[in-house]
């Protein structure tokens, strides 16, 4: 029974959720929304596990002054401090805790992203290295795209313009769709064996 | 008094012929703006099609005062219990229109709740600078919700056929069938790659992504990690899997523990190696990062649902000396993906490989009914294609999915 009420839900909630797609009624409408509300609450709720994990992680390498402990008071003192500027002093909107947030958060995360346009860079170098045929191809087609959307050049209306919407529209569009279709059938698949309870890793057991 | 007649005539005449008329035309021209506008012909109100049933659809012919180039503002819709009003403005739609869907939400007590199963009256009021000119009332018509949207159809259709090759494949894969599936390097080198970090002792790093436990790509990436744990723990080799997502981070741990009991080392298992990091976005990148710098971890596996973050880990990856395997059904990281690991699992492939790992029957039976209904669209999209080329549209409308 341990398995057999797991699997049960399962198989009932994931053929509501197929045949409610195909049903555009209030009622199914109503309980979907129901559902879904109920996974949000779930998911508050599993952040305050979250968080727990965080602690206990964080807690147990200072204790056992593990390699890098001291991160773990930077972590466990973020987290405090957000806290008690939310809860001590007046919620969401107090002073310290907007400013952490404005001032600290989001500059860290700006600069998180843009370290992406650094990350990109590396990787087309070694990317377009031509060794082979194949990374020539790459090569050549990114070199037309650039050229294309090279902001400092300006809008282009030679020959490279149009070869560039052909390799967008033809060549890469095409492979586009074929992975979409193999992650359309794919997900189905993986759908069809998780409901059916072929496939029960999630569970927790093979 | 005739002679004056006369004159006054030819002048008249005369100033019409260098051009007054032009200005007496406009005048003339203008005369109908003047004047209200043609009511809107043929007006029709019936329940919108395979909605929720909060919804009418009104159809029109337009009004003979909608030209182009006249002032003609739209049309105006208005709404009624009774046949004899009062009418209630439902909103003007712009000229040249000649439908609209008149609804709202179903929740009783919110602003802009649209009744089901209500009598409603309708008229559609053509709309100039001048003024009004409002249709014969239509109605009474009813929204009401429909149990099956036949515009989904062609959808219904595909999930049937492949629901069907799926299950026939189960029950022949389940009946002893030696079902073929093509080799998939990223997952042939799982072992290589466990292999390494043992050889080392080095930890390996397991990245689920940013998805909640509702994607599939995190449900395939529990089955891998679910494999991988099991060969970890043969392998006496650490684990690391700092999760995005808690409910993600509840299953992880349960899926670790169950791959070390069948690897019969359940002592091995340590719960604090799997552990929730953040649930943001950027603050999340930095962590792995920061473990990837500082661990140094011989294999990072990044599988799931991966999004800006996915070239960032995969670039800090590759300047640690990582072995990188990865797999997202994200099309648009696919690439950075490729780029930057060793082993790039793509699209499908991620679904496929519990399946190649467990080599269990029943599992490669889905893997088949994949590549059959792959075989089936690519057949569908050939004929498509020459039908189209030859004017024949009805094979190609037969796929066309309504909202």
């Amino acid at each position: 029974m341990k398995k057999e009420i797991p699997l049960l839900i399962v198989f009932v909630s994931g053929l509501f959720m197929a045949v409610q797609f195909f049903v555009p009624h209030a009622s199914s409408e109503f309980i979907y929304e129901f559902v879904m509300e109920w996974s949000i609450i779930i998911g508050i709720f599993a952040l305050a596990l979250g968080i727990w994990s965080l602690v206990r992680v964080s807690v147990n390498k200072i204790r056992r002054r593990s390699e890098n402990w001291p991160y773990a008071i930077v972590i466990l003192a973020g987290l405090a401090a957000m806290m008690v500027f939310a809860l001590a002093w007046g919620g969401l909107e107090s002073y310290m805790f907007r400013s952490f947030f404005n001032y600290v958060m989001i500059p860290l995360h700006a600069t998180m992203f843009s370290l992406l346009a650094f990350f990109i860079a590396s990787a087309a170098f070694r990317a377009f290295r031509a060794r082979t045929a194949l990374a020539t191809v790459l090569l050549i087609s990114a070199l037309v795209l650039m050229l294309r959307f090279n902001p400092y050049l300006g809008p282009l209306g030679g020959p490279e313009a149009g070869l560039a919407q052909w390799v967008l529209n033809v060549p890469n569009l095409a492979a586009k769709r074929a992975i979409i279709i193999g992650i359309g059938l794919g997900m189905v698949a993986t759908s069809l064996k998780v409901i059916l309870g072929i496939e029960r890793t999630y569970m927790g057991s093979d | 008094m005739k002679r004056y007649v006369i004159v006054f005539s030819a002048i008249m005449l005369l100033l019409t012929a260098v051009g007054w008329g032009q200005d007496t035309a406009g005048v003339a021209a203008a005369a109908p703006g003047g004047s209200p506008p043609e009511p809107p012909k043929n007006v029709r109100a019936f329940d919108t099609p395979y909605d929720n049933g909060h919804s009418i659809t009104l159809t029109w012919e337009s009004s003979a005062s909608d030209t182009a180039g006249s002032l003609f503002l739209g049309y105006r819709i208005l709404r009624s219990d009774t046949p004899d009003g009062p009418f209630v403005d439902r909103g003007l739609v712009p000229a040249g229109a000649t439908t609209k869907d008149d609804k709202g939400v179903k929740e009783k007590e919110e602003d802009g709740y649209f009744p089901r199963n209500h009598d409603f009256y309708y008229k559609v009021a053509a709309v100039t600078a001048v003024g009004e000119t409002e249709s014969p009332v239509v109605g009474p018509v009813q929204g009401v919700g429909q149990w099956y949207n036949r515009g989904k159809t062609p959808v219904a259709v595909a999930v049937v056929i492949f629901t069907g090759l799926t299950l026939y494949f189960i029950v022949r894969a389940k009946r002893g069938a030696v079902l073929y599936i093509r080799p998939l390097a990223g997952i042939d080198a799982v072992d290589e790659a466990i292999g390494r970090a043992t050889e080392m002792g080095k930890p390996i790093l397991y990245v689920l992504g940013l998805g909640t436990a509702a994607d599939i790509a995190t449900i395939a990436s529990f089955t891998i990690l679910g494999r991988v744990a099991k060969k970890v723990a043969d392998y006496k080799t650490s684990l690391i899997v700092p999760c995005y997502d808690p409910i993600v981070m509840i299953i992880a741990q349960e899926t670790v523990k169950t791959g070390y009991y069948n690897a019969g080392k359940p002592e091995a298992y340590n719960q604090d190696s799997i552990y929730f990091l953040t649930n943001q976005q950027f603050a999340y990148v930095g962590g792995v990062n920061g473990i990837m710098l500082r661990d140094r971890p011989a294999t990072n596996f990044y599988l799931g649902k991966f999004y800006a973050e996915s070239l960032m880990l995969a670039e800090t990856g590759t300047v640690a000396g990582s072995i990188q395997i990865a797999g997202t059904d994200e099309v648009t990281q696919i690439p950075f993906f490729v780029v930057a690991c060793d082993y790039t699992l793509i699209g499908e492939e991620l679904y496929a490989a519990s399946a190649y790992l467990g080599r269990e029957p029943v599992l490669l039976g889905t893997l088949k009914a994949q590549d059959y209904a792959k075989a089936l669209i690519i057949a569908c999209a050939i004929i498509g294609v020459l039908a189209a080329s030859f004017g024949w549209t009805w094979f190609v409308q037969q796929f066309h999915v309504g909202n």
